[in-house]
């Protein structure tokens, strides 16, 4: 069953359009990978969804409830959680205190809401840093807080956006076991954005390839690396 | 940094408090009329800052027209009290309701139309000065030349129509104080502490994760104003006489925000300790001046621009948070 249906979405900015008649599910536990080059409007995509910015067309559903337009906090209550390409910790407040604020949205009572936040510290392999500020993480622990903080909404679908990009391939590989493993023991239904393929290639299931705003392909890993009009647009042809 | 989270700190920080507490209940029995002046000047700036630190410290808006809460507050009280005879025990209640509308209009033109940092403190100014030009020319309650309550000396202290000793004020301005840190303290521990927090530290994240930022926002400058209002209807009964430009003047605004910067922004203790550095030291600057006999006027303006400077060179969090180390009460209380 499709945990979210997006049809038909459009989005312009100034005349320039960003998305141009996007459709695709997502289904329920899978983890689905958003490509494209530079400026194919994968973040804008994301941002219509997560509600940053109204569509001028088409529709969102999650779960068969339609949250087009919503407000970004009325979507995350809905069950979409989400990270930034450019990490947005809370910087003066501690690891816990940020994952904290992350879990009182489905939780109202502050000490329920610790003891999430730790569970969820504990799982990402934070649990260390838990009491020292945000602000004196480094970047790749900084893009690990920023998945613990959107899993901590309680999320049923996880946007993220390019969380592997500035990591090195040994963290790189790490991130890919945490998802995997929030993936199978969860099964947190994940959809991300991504340029690195040795990420895209060891968790989506399936993929789907935007270009100036549109589809150009869609389908498993190993059909869209070698459909001639991605290898074109994207990957080079000496990908293969 | 702060150290892993262990009880002992917090029950220190309470242990110190309760001190503090006590030693400013005891304090009139053995000072001089003057020295209960100054402390009665120390607690009101330490409330009005923590009022004001809720909106800034907390949920990180900036008000730089605070004084316009005050002045409602108290015209709204003494205006009743004056024309209709509604005891302040009562008018309070008024006082609060007008600041919390005037607030609410503040924060839904800001809030609404995307109107932040310094255009919203412009927003806060401009309010202020307006309603102070308004008042300059508002008839009913004397317009520029004045409001003025009755003095009569009682012997006894009526603490509903707010007419009585030193020592009263002084212990209502206390129980207002210790009321206000109580409030910021259970606040701070809630979800709505958390959610200001992260409002504060990045709009956007707090919106992504949940956060209605509009709603907590509006709460926030709202809550800040009926505190803040209810030391206007405290200033005008203890110095029984109001001026447009005394009460809305941009300078009470300042000496509002001063204390808490010193003392530790989004600190609880800051805003108390910031007031009493800052009170302190000005009253010993002028009892030094007076003893010998130079005559300097805003000489107390320069002096407050100095500390803040030395503040932000220095201290650039504030007293409180180096202090808080030193005393080894991190991690919690502080906060």
């Amino acid at each position: 069953m499709a945990l979210l249906e997006v049809r038909g979405l459009s989005k312009s900015f100034r005349g320039l359009k960003a998305v141009q008649d996007v459709s695709f599910d997502v289904t329920e536990g899978e983890i689905l990978a958003l490509i494209g080059p530079n400026g194919a409007g994968k973040t804008t995509c994301f941002n219509l969804i997560a509600g940053v910015f109204a569509p001028d067309q088409g529709s969102v559903r999650l779960g068969g409830m339609d949250i087009t337009g919503l407000r970004p906090d009325q979507v995350c209550r809905a069950g979409i959680g989400r990270t930034f390409q450019i990490v947005k910790p809370f910087q003066q407040l501690s690891v816990e205190e940020n994952v904290i604020v992350g879990a009182l949205n489905r939780l109202h009572d502050v000490g329920a809401a610790r003891e999430r936040a730790r569970e969820i510290l504990e799982m990402l392999g934070l649990a260390a840093k838990r009491a020292l500020p945000a602000a004196s993480l480094t970047l790749p622990e900084r893009k690990c807080l920023e998945v613990a903080r959107a899993m901590a909404t309680g999320p049923k679908l996880l946007l993220l956006d390019e969380v592997m990009a500035g990591l090195r391939p040994t963290e790189t590989d790490h991130m890919v076991g945490v998802f995997r493993r929030l993936n199978e023991e969860t099964g947190l239904t994940i959809l991300l954005i991504e340029h690195v393929m040795r990420a895209v290639m060891a968790l989506a299931g399936r993929i789907v390839v935007l270009h100036h705003g549109e589809t150009i392909a869609e389908g498993g890993p190993g059909e869209v690396v070698r459909d001639p009009a991605v290898l074109e647009c994207y990957l080079g042809e000496e990908a293969l | 940094m702060s150290g892993p989270r262990r009880a002992a700190p917090g029950g220190r920080a309470r242990v110190l408090l309760g001190l503090l507490l006590a030693l400013l209940m005891l304090l009139p029995f053995v000072v001089n009329p003057y020295l209960l002046s100054v402390l009665t000047l120390i607690l009101y700036l330490a409330y009005v800052g923590q009022a004001w630190n809720v909106m800034m410290g907390f949920a990180g808006q900036l008000s730089l027209g605070h004084s316009l809460y005050v002045g409602l507050g108290a015209y709204v009280s003494a205006a009743l009290f004056v024309h209709y005879g509604v005891p302040p025990a009562l008018g309070f209640l008024a006082a609060i309701l007008v600041a919390l509308v005037f607030g609410a209009a503040i924060g839904f033109l800001a809030f609404r139309f995307g109107v932040s940092g310094v255009y919203f403190a412009l927003l806060t100014i401009a309010f202020a000065e307006f309603t102070r030009i308004g008042f300059d020319h508002f008839d009913w309650v004397g317009g520029s030349g004045g409001f003025f309550l009755k003095v009569a000396q009682r012997d006894y202290n009526d603490l509903v129509n707010l007419r009585g000793s030193p020592e009263m004020f002084y212990y209502l301005l206390l129980a207002m104080t210790a009321g206000c840190f109580l409030l910021c303290h259970r606040l701070m521990q809630s979800r709505i502490g958390f959610y200001w927090l992260a409002i504060r530290e990045d709009q956007e994240a707090a919106q992504a994760v949940g956060i209605d930022v509009f709603r907590y926002k509006m709460l926030a400058v709202m809550l800040s104003a009926a505190l803040a209002s209810l030391a206007g209807v405290f200033t005008a009964f203890f110095n029984n006489n109001l001026f447009p430009f005394q009460i809305f003047g941009i300078e009470k605004s300042i000496e509002i925000i001063l204390g808490p910067i010193i003392g530790g922004l989004g600190t609880l203790f800051g805003p108390i300790l910031g007031a009493f550095v800052l009170t302190v030291l000005a009253e010993g600057l002028r009892g030094t001046m007076e003893a010998l006999g130079v005559v300097l006027p805003g000489v107390k303006q320069v002096f407050y621009g100095i500390c803040l400077l030395f503040v932000i060179m220095f201290l650039p969090h504030g007293i409180w948070p180096s202090l808080r180390r030193r005393l080894g009460l991190d991690s919690d209380g502080g906060r």
